[in-house]
């Protein structure tokens, strides 16, 4: 058996859901980021998601959907729902540009015998983009994207603790752009992408948190996939590196310039299939 | 005051969604009143608040509103009163909503309008255009006028009991019977009636003829002297009674000073006759016809004197109005701005006057009857003090506590 199969058996077979960025591109502006006269370049986007594909391979099983085109962003497969044991919650998009990824993200994890599980319509979710796990804790971002009445519907369904924090900043309009929990009940985040109740209601809520500085938040630091100890992050953030080396984790910086100017990085780029397992 | 009723549901309490919603009421003027919460007892429980929220204005709360919609907030959407025509002058439509004596809201087109004056067993009339919406009486209503109907769209605000002892009428508010003390009590309205006058509050009296005929109308006079009687309520009877007992000594024949009976019925006749020949009481006073008692100190120091007469009543005095329509549209001009009201030793009076009083209205009431005093409180339940006691004993401390300071 050689080295990576192992390591993949001993983190329990973790998967994600990546899209190829076949059809990506800045076609339209739903976020500050997003800018049609800032065009991404096709090539070194496409060598730079090769690159989260080839590391995130060594971590864990990668499951690829197939792009489709006139949807630039279905390479952002954090919005495509949110996955709890075998159950599949696909997103309602806020922007009807996005609205046309739902169908092919359902179908694609009801052929994986996932269990498809839909939200009202009128509710917006934007999946695992504003739904994270701290252990047994789901923190759900609200006002940008998702409504807040979603995350009461998503508690039900998974009969879980939920933690509705609002967002504040425009530019850290998902949660995973802001916030980030760590395995061992830590975190880190940009406090001031959240009120101050989100802010207070997040403390109250986790241990050890990383406040990371505006210019590291900036280069999307807190858009990263946590393997277990292997964190995979943005390029352009030593201090938060230094301070997750302190405790232990292994940081895989990666080059993300292109997909940040449409307001993503590497957890946006990423589904984890699923977050965690049923919640008893 | 605009008010919605909204709901919160799911994690908020952990999620801090509930302090935030109520900070945001505050903090954009508004007021909030919860009217019910339940709080999960399980870790993945979810809670609910049901939420009371008022601004002063339909703007403020349209914009708040929005604001706690973004936090999950839903609003309880309130149908609109239902209005019907009156079919006849004096008539109302079958149906119509019967006021209480409570704060009193109705919705029309989604706004919401208090009932003014916040007066009992009236019908309410809205007027569309302008807004308003009106308690009215039976001779009030004109053919056509919008009569509300039924109970939908109507809000009551019950008088709030407060917590605090700072305000005898909100925390004795039972009747104290004849063979309890009373000297606490007493003091407790004089301080009140003491705070009144220096607030700008108006102090009614409304008197019966025993004050006049148990000798105790010096004490009122005292209170007249003072400042601390704005309006005087009476009768007919009162008015010849006082005016008598300063003419001849007597009332109703009856000389309270002395134990002995002296002079007879025809004293009181010849009183009346006195003040119509002078043509009313305010003339007799300036022409020192009438020169002591109770109605003399009322015009001396610019007391409004409100005669209502009765069956039975001799003369009238000139000034006692005897239709009784006209009577209760007085009575209702009259009481609008009254802050207390001080009900004396008259049961007939006492429960016309309860039939006009706003319920923030503060009520004394004292009567030798228990039945009385129980019939003129049960009006006012959060803001009356009644007394069961002869009435001079009563004005007499009273008078005494008011001139200590």
């Amino acid at each position: 058996m050689n080295a990576v199969l192992q390591s993949k058996i001993q983190r329990r077979m973790r998967q994600m859901l990546l899209c190829p960025p076949d059809y990506y591109g800045i076609e339209y502006e739903i976020n500050p980021w997003m800018s049609i006269a800032q065009a991404a370049e096709v090539s070194v986007a496409q060598e730079q998601w090769k690159q989260l594909h080839a590391t995130l391979s060594k971590l864990c099983t990668v499951n690829l959907i197939a792009p489709q085109p006139g949807l630039p962003d279905m390479v952002f497969t954090a919005n495509a729902g949110l996955t709890v044991g075998r159950k599949f919650i696909p997103s309602n998009f806020r922007h009807k540009e996005r609205a046309g990824e739902q169908p092919f993200f359902a179908k694609w994890m009801a052929q994986h015998d996932y269990e498809v599980e839909w939200l009202p319509e009128k509710l917006y979710f934007e999946g695992e983009g504003d739904a994270l796990f701290g252990n047994d804790v789901l923190f759900c971002g609200y006002k940008f994207r998702s409504d807040i009445q979603s995350h009461r519907a998503i508690a039900e369904m998974l009969r879980c603790l939920v933690i509705s924090v609002e967002l504040v900043d425009p530019r850290f309009y998902h949660l995973d752009t802001c916030f980030c929990p760590l395995p061992d009940g830590g975190g880190f985040w940009f406090p001031s992408a959240f009120d101050e109740y989100g802010q207070r209601a997040i403390r109250e809520h986790m241990t050890d948190l990383i406040d990371v500085a505006p210019e590291e938040a900036m280069h999307f630091s807190c858009n990263a996939v946590v393997i277990d100890r292997d964190i995979v992050l943005p390029e352009g953030a030593p201090q938060l590196v230094s301070s997750l080396q302190e405790r232990g984790y292994r940081c895989h910086p990666l080059s993300m310039t292109e997909f940040i100017k449409a307001g993503g990085a590497c957890k946006c780029l990423t589904m984890f299939m699923p977050q965690r397992e049923a919640i008893d | 005051m605009f008010s919605e009723t909204i709901e919160l549901r799911g994690h908020i309490i952990d999620s801090l969604i509930l302090p935030k919603v109520l900070d945001q009421i505050l903090t954009h003027g508004g007021n909030f009143k919860i009217t019910e919460v339940q709080i999960g007892r399980k870790r993945a429980d979810q809670s609910f608040a049901r939420i009371e929220v008022s601004t002063e204005t339909g703007e403020a709360l349209d914009e708040l509103i929005l604001r706690l919609r973004q936090q999950g907030a839903e609003v309880i959407e309130r149908a609109n009163a239902q209005v019907v025509a009156a079919p006849a002058d004096g008539v109302f439509p079958s149906e119509f909503y019967v006021t209480t004596n409570q704060q009193t809201f109705v919705r029309v087109d989604g706004k919401e309008i208090e009932v003014t004056p916040g007066i009992i067993n009236s019908a309410i009339a809205v007027d569309q255009k302008k807004e308003t919406a009106r308690a009215v009486k039976f001779f009030d209503v004109k053919k056509g006028d919008a009569i509300v109907v039924g109970h939908q769209g109507i809000r009551v605000v019950p008088v709030q009991r407060t917590t605090t002892r700072t305000d005898p009428f909100q925390f004795i508010n039972n009747i104290v019977d004849a063979e309890e003390p009373k000297s606490a009590i007493i003091r407790e309205i004089a301080e009140e009636l003491r705070r009144a006058r220096s607030a700008g509050g108006k102090i009614a009296v409304v008197a019966g003829p025993a004050i006049v005929r148990t000798g105790a109308g010096g004490y009122l006079v005292r209170l007249i002297e003072g400042k601390y009687i704005d309006r005087l309520f009476t009768g007919n009877a009162f008015a010849a009674y006082d005016v008598e007992r300063a003419l001849f000594g007597t009332s109703l024949g009856l000389n309270p000073d002395v134990a002995i009976v002296r002079g007879g019925h025809e004293n009181q006749l010849r009183a009346i006759n006195t003040i119509r020949e002078a043509g009313g009481i305010a003339r007799a006073v300036h022409e020192k016809i009438l020169m002591s008692g109770i109605m003399h100190a009322s015009v001396q120091h610019d007391v409004d004197i409100v005669l209502i007469g009765a069956i039975g009543d001799e003369g009238p005095i000139p000034g006692v109005t005897t239709d009784v329509i006209e009577c209760e549209k007085i009575l209702r001009e009259k009481l609008r701005d009254v802050t207390h009201v001080i009900l004396l030793a008259t049961l007939r009076y006492s429960l016309a006057i309860g039939a006009f009083l706003a319920n923030n209205v503060k009520t004394v009431c004292v009567d030798i009857d228990r039945t009385a005093v129980e019939r003129a409180v049960e009006r006012q339940p959060l803001q009356s003090i009644g007394l069961v006691t002869d009435v001079e004993p009563f004005l007499r401390e009273l008078a005494d506590n008011l001139a200590t300071r």
